[in-house]
């Protein structure tokens, strides 16, 4: 029904957590729109009339930066860091985390899921 | 905190009076450089830079993409290779 920047917005949830389905809209974005636009905070997406669908449609396609758009900005941005080849490029070639955590453990959003032990890859040529 | 803007970027005196100098004669050569935390300004757009890691001085041509990074990111201090046995890892390098 309220179709924003190319999604689906959940039906029977309030607007103001609604709008967080967007890529690029989060708690503080969602309750700054929902607050512009005078949307009361119980109000479900359903119960939105078809004029504050389109407020809401015409606020975040005019002030916020959301969906493919934001994505197309974020890879530029990763993209000119790996070209100048400094150290957060590097790392994000790497696929490691690029802010100085530490990653004898953790980091394992940006690593990926845990991969079998290298024990099991010692194992592996002294079979063969 | 963020660093006052009436100071503008942090350039080491030594580094910025090497490259005025250069600018002033229209010369190109490479500076070596230990002054890892020093801002790229627009000043040294086309010039090299051989900013030390450590253990010796790694030549960087600063473009203009560069500039507001400090010098240190493009001379990374450690060096890994990979671990033993890995062989996968190790090609990658």
């Amino acid at each position: 029904m309220a179709r924003i920047a190319g999604v689906d917005l959940p039906r029977n949830k309030k607007a103001c957590i609604a709008l967080r389905y967007l890529y690029g809209i989060g708690p503080t974005a969602a309750e700054k729109i929902c607050q512009k636009l005078n949307i009361a905070e119980h109000k479900r997406v359903q119960d939105l009339t078809e004029d504050e669908v389109n407020r809401i449609r015409e606020e975040i396609d005019k002030n916020w930066q959301v969906e493919g758009d934001l994505r197309r900005v974020e890879g530029l941005n990763v993209k000119r860091l790996i070209e100048i080849n400094c150290f957060r490029g590097q790392r994000h070639r790497k696929g490691l985390p690029t802010r100085g955590q530490r990653t004898k453990t953790n980091a394992r959003t940006r690593r990926g899921r845990k991969r079998a032990t290298i024990a099991n890859k010692k194992i592996a040529p002294s079979k063969g | 905190m963020s660093r006052s803007l009436k100071k503008g970027p942090y350039v080491h005196p030594s580094l910025s009076k090497k490259i005025e100098e250069m600018n002033r004669k229209n010369e190109k050569k490479v500076v070596k450089c230990w002054a890892r935390s020093s801002m790229i300004i627009p000043e040294m757009i086309g010039h090299t830079i051989a900013i030390y890691n450590g253990r010796k001085h790694v030549p960087v041509y600063v473009t203009e993409q560069m500039i507001g990074h400090r010098l240190g990111e493009f001379a990374p201090t450690r060096h890994f290779k990979g671990h033993s046995g890995g062989d996968k890892t190790a090609k990658r390098g």
